[in-house]
């Protein structure tokens, strides 16, 4: 227990990387995703075969790998990023195809009348999906995309084992230097990751009755 | 120049699909299956126990390239496996008697304590919080942290601390990350978890120097000479020694003969010429024996 208050400052520093590496994510992998959902349904074969083909290769594809790819294979390309920015690239690119799976759910729980009627009185695909099925679609899959977002807090910890010192690295660190106390503090590593997932679950509760569709 | 890259990308993914294949080699050993037929121990000693059942069971490492590693006949190769076979030959147990039985550095106390194991040769490094519970045989050799650069080391790195400002690379929570953080504060330290991504990450000038075990790196090194290079300025001493039951002084003092006696013979010297001499650039001197 001990080895865990004397190093506190150090868990506070892991967690705000852990935080900071899920925020960014999260909002950049549901932008990639609602886009992906999009080009999914879009009356363009060439978009809906690029999103389903994008969904597939990464869906089916361990995220280590995803992330061996974005850390080891893109400096080949003479791309120098920081292991941070690497980190950001490999969990948004994973997460994307889930949130793009969720999101696409919930377009096609939207009736098909309500497209039919915008593109009737003359909106475009995009305006029609941006004013009148999106928004009647989110409200319907605040769960899945909750679910998503605490997979991905969890996901993190991967970053750990590609030079990214978030909370899983630091905890591995601690225990190796403290070996006496090991169990505490990988617990303590446990209570920041709840620390960051319970609160999403019970926002998105709330959330839920906030924006449920009435049927 | 796009072409260039492609290609570089291309064989990056041939490395990886050939890298179960790649790490291995079939080369024997030195001379240390010398068995000495003649020995005679006195009763009761567990080198007349050993003799008499003519079956010994050693504890090495599995994966440390140059050291203890596995090779794909399934056998075991590399200085340490010499030492413990060189053991054996003193005690009369010829190569083909002797078990090896993995011991990654958090189980190898444990099994000396349970008899899972006779001895371990393991780089196994002395120290007093370890000899609290186990004693050493040795040291039979002296490594030390040492620094890993690109091949022709183009920034100049002389030792740790012109890595002030620079990226090195170690695994997380180890000995020698924690040594960079507390006594280089300057130097920017990157994580992995294992040091083959270290390697990687070199390779791709993603960090400027990788720091363990030089012993460690020297093993790197050795599956990737055209990449890397070592600095060869250890800057810690990290004596490697034999770890026996504690108490079993009778036994700590035969192998403590047994090294002196491969120490004056030259095949301490042949065992390392046959594995880790391959890839370290200087011939070592056997370490002071530590007969406490």
């Amino acid at each position: 227990m001990d080895a865990v208050l004397d190093n506190l400052d150090t868990f506070r520093q892991g967690f705000i990387t852990t935080l900071a590496l899920t925020v960014v994510s999260t909002v950049l992998a549901l932008v990639l995703g609602t886009l992906l959902a999009a080009m999914r349904v879009s009356p363009v074969p060439t978009l809906r075969a690029a999103g389903a083909t994008y969904v597939e290769v990464v869906r089916n594809t361990p995220l280590t790998l995803v992330f061996f790819f974005a850390v080891f294979v893109l400096p080949q390309l003479d791309i120098r990023l920081s292991f941070f920015v690497f980190a950001v690239i490999a969990v948004t690119v994973y997460h994307a195809a889930f949130f793009c799976e969720a999101v696409r759910s919930g377009i096609n729980a939207v009736g098909v009348g309500q497209a039919e009627a915008a593109r009737s009185i003359g909106l475009t695909f995009t305006q029609s999906m941006r004013l009148v099925v999106l928004p009647q679609a989110f409200r319907t899959v605040v769960p899945p995309l909750i679910n998503v977002v605490i997979a991905l807090t969890k996901n993190t910890s991967i970053a750990a084992a590609f030079g990214v010192v978030e909370l899983t690295a630091v905890a591995t660190r601690l225990a190796n230097a403290n070996s006496d106390a090991v169990i505490a503090i990988f617990l303590g590593s446990a209570v920041c990751y709840l620390a960051l997932t319970l609160p999403s679950g019970w926002l998105a509760g709330r959330l839920e009755r906030r924006v449920a569709v009435a049927r | 120049m796009r072409i260039g890259r492609w290609m570089r990308l291309a064989g990056t993914v041939l490395v990886l699909t050939l890298a179960a294949a790649a790490c291995g080699g079939d080369d024997e050993g030195g001379d240390g299956g010398q068995v000495n037929e003649g020995a005679s121990f006195a009763e009761g000693t567990t080198m007349a126990r050993l003799q008499q059942e003519g079956a010994v069971t050693i504890g090495t490492k599995f994966d440390q390239p140059l050291f203890g590693l596995k090779n794909l006949e399934g056998k075991p190769e590399g200085f340490d496996v010499e030492i413990g076979k060189l053991i054996a030959g003193e005690l009369g147990i010829a190569e083909d008697k002797i078990t090896w039985v993995e011991s990654v550095s958090a189980n190898r106390e444990p099994f000396i304590q349970q008899d899972k194991v006779d001895f371990v040769v393991a780089t196994y490094t002395i120290n007093d919080k370890r000899k609290e519970v186990v004693d050493f045989a040795g040291p039979y050799y002296e490594a030390g942290q040492d620094i890993m650069v690109a091949k022709g080391n183009p920034e100049g790195i002389g030792g740790p601390d012109d890595l002030a400002g620079k990226k090195v690379c170690s695994v997380t929570g180890s000995t020698p990350a924690e040594n960079i953080r507390t006594n280089y504060p300057d130097a920017d330290l990157t994580e992995f978890d294992v040091y083959s991504k270290c390697a990687e990450a070199l390779k791709n000038g993603q960090v400027q120097a990788v720091t363990t075990d030089n012993v460690i790196l020297l093993g790197l090194i050795s599956q990737d000479e055209e990449s890397f290079e070592l600095v060869g300025e250890p800057f810690t001493k990290e004596p490697y020694g034999i770890g026996v039951k504690k108490g079993d002084t009778e036994f700590r003092n035969f192998i403590n003969d047994t090294l002196q006696k491969a120490y004056d013979d030259g095949r301490w010297l042949a065992a390392w010429d046959a594995t880790a001499g391959k890839v370290a650039p200087e011939k070592p001197t056997p370490p002071t024996i530590d007969r406490y």
